[in-house]
């Protein structure tokens, strides 16, 4: 059982007039994992996430952070311990990227320098070019920005990281990558790290834990985000995990036991002509780059998504559900072609994972 | 151009005078919006107050403002007070509006993040809000730098001391070159101010130069200018 961190006790938030943004809220975070808090707009995540460091103040309830109450701390003080990401990167756009990393060690009473060389060593830290520095927030891209805010964040060194739907403005494709960063971070740092998200997928990639928050500031489940997929606490939580969460759940199934098969390459789309069957074009260093057609004439035929050896189920069915030739193309971890996978074996690999935890429970 | 260099001494002595008294309601001005835009953006009421109050005081003829002075500040006619005070308040009834606008400006997802990151609220006043409402502020101090400057000659015709004596006296001896000369010496003196005013925006604001992010709060100096200038047209 690991050791907590932030507690919430019977936590509660009412607005003037309103129903309760946050109602009875109980609940233990550990120490050095990352939990989430996910749920629909008016939940009370966001709500449940400011109280923490007092930026909303419950109107009754204690929270502790490393045993403290937080309302005998100064808000201000309090605050700086813990670092705070946002949505919209909330830089300032006056001062230059490394002044904006440096900010809480200034207000900590940090010499200038020291507090930029600190603030050098974090670019690093985020994955960003040292060049970027001296450039005004207004000059990188929304992605970077974003990693600026979190070597913020990191500045003074906080224990807590809370995190408020950091990723969400940002597009697909930069989201995963900073999804990654961040979880590539944890594992160095092992901060408790409090995220809040209204996306169930971002939530299962992130957490060690997930909070499932009902409209009316209700918590419907905190477990584990493969239990939460597997085993809905109840239809409010079955429903907001969506549709796909049969497929989702894949994701925490290794496909090491799936069977591999060998498939005909060529190195041109051409040298397929008068073929019989698929064919994988491959190029010199045998990467694939998409699908020769037995028919003729048909050139080179984009490719589904690459099942890379180790991945999980979840992978390996897309991989080939996704393929022009039904079959998903597998790859070691330079990228080379290594076989193929057929879906219905992937299907009956699933069921057998499905009976092997039958028999466990 | 003769005269002018015949009396080049007495023009200086003169845009000298006009300078100071445009100046010193324009700092004033400044010193009373800033806080006052600061009070008023918090408070619904107050702002109703001061929106319409500076609307008002607008409108009052500024020759008008310098005869009922006087007896309520208890000062001479000819006491260049009287048009310190005159010119300041039509500084503030511009700078305070001009005030709100700049705070406005000011994204409140950044006020925010100032609260997260631990900042009290008079750092983060100085250190964020301030600093960021500058464009919107120099927009309408540039404004109200020429209407002082122009305001000021009306003063001449009290007496007082400034560039606008060139026009009474002109006008009094009907000798033109002097009343050209006048107009000159004002505009030069309004195109020195807006200039400075220009160049320390610019010393002051270097990142709005820096990408395409502060477009927002241009078009909101843009905005402010447009309004300031149908106001100050209204008062002359």
């Amino acid at each position: 059982m690991a050791e907590a961190m932030i507690e919430f006790q019977s936590v509660t938030k009412q607005y003037q007039g309103g129903q309760p943004a946050v109602d009875g809220l109980s609940m233990s975070i550990d120490k050095g994992s990352i939990t989430v808090f996910v749920g629909p707009s008016g939940c009370g995540k966001t709500t449940s996430l400011r109280m923490i460091n007092r930026m909303v103040e419950p109107t009754s309830g204690t929270i502790t952070v490393a045993g403290k109450d937080v309302s005998n701390e100064p808000a201000a003080q309090l605050r700086r311990s813990m670092g705070y990401v946002m949505q919209s990167s909330g830089l300032m756009p006056h001062r230059s990227v490394l002044d904006n990393i440096a900010t809480v060690p200034r207000l900590n009473g940090v010499s200038r320098a020291a507090a930029r060389k600190r603030a050098e060593e974090l670019l690093d830290v985020v994955g960003l070019a040292s060049t970027l520095g001296k450039r005004y927030p207004s000059q990188l891209s929304g992605g970077q920005q974003q990693r600026v805010g979190v070597a913020r964040a990191l500045a003074a060194d906080p224990p807590v990281l809370l995190m408020d739907e950091p990723f969400s403005a940002v597009d697909p494709v930069v989201r995963d990558e900073l999804q990654q960063e961040l979880l590539r971070l944890q594992r160095e740092l092992a901060k408790t790290i409090v995220f809040v998200t209204h996306d169930i997928d971002e939530a299962t990639v992130l957490g060690d834990k997930v909070a499932v928050f009902a409209v009316g500031g209700k918590l419907a489940q905190y477990a584990a985000p493969e239990e939460i997929l597997r085993a809905p606490a109840n239809d409010f939580v079955a429903s907001f995990v969506g549709r796909d969460r049969g497929f989702r759940h894949l994701s925490f199934n290794a496909a090491d036991a799936v069977r591999i098969h060998p498939v005909k390459t060529v190195e041109a789309p051409e040298l397929a002509a008068g073929n019989s069957e698929w064919a994988v074009v491959v190029d010199a260093g045998s990467r694939p780059l998409g699908w020769a057609s037995p028919r003729d004439g048909a050139g080179l035929i984009p490719g589904g998504s690459l099942f890379r050896r180790g991945d999980s189920l979840r992978r390996a069915l897309d991989a080939a559900l996704s393929s022009p030739a039904g079959m998903g193309v597998v790859v070691d971890e330079h990228g080379r072609l290594v076989g193929v996978l057929k879906a219905d074996e992937v299907l009956a690999l699933i069921e057998e994972t499905r009976h092997k935890r039958e028999d466990a429970t | 151009m003769e005269w002018f260099l015949a009396n080049s001494g007495t023009v200086f002595q003169r845009a000298g005078e006009h300078l100071v008294l445009a100046l010193i309601p324009m700092v004033l001005g400044l010193l009373i919006s800033v806080p006052l835009g600061q009070l008023a953006r918090r408070n619904r009421t107050l702002r109703t107050v001061v929106t319409t109050a500076s609307s008002l005081l607008y409108t009052i003829p500024s020759l008008a403002l310098f005869i009922i002075l006087p007896p309520i500040l208890g000062t001479r006619i000819l006491d260049p007070l009287n048009v310190v005070v005159a010119l300041t308040i039509y500084a503030v009834a511009l700078l305070v509006r001009a005030a709100m606008d700049a705070f406005d400006s000011v994204d409140d997802d950044l006020r925010m993040a100032a609260v997260s990151m631990g900042f009290k609220p008079a750092a983060r006043f100085l250190q964020i809000d301030l600093p960021l409402s500058l464009p919107v502020l120099f927009a309408g101090l540039r404004v109200v730098s020429v209407s002082n400057i122009s305001l000021v000659s009306v003063a001449a015709l009290l007496g007082v001391g400034n560039l606008g004596i060139l026009f009474t006296d002109g006008l009094q001896r009907t000798f033109v070159t002097e009343v050209v000369v006048g107009i000159i010496a004002i505009l030069l003196l309004a195109l020195v101010m807006d200039t400075v005013l220009v160049l320390l925006e610019k010393l002051l604001t270097p990142w709005t130069r820096a990408g395409a992010a502060t477009a927002r709060q241009d078009s909101q100096a843009a905005k402010f200018i447009a309004d300031a200038e149908v106001h100050a047209e209204a008062a002359r």
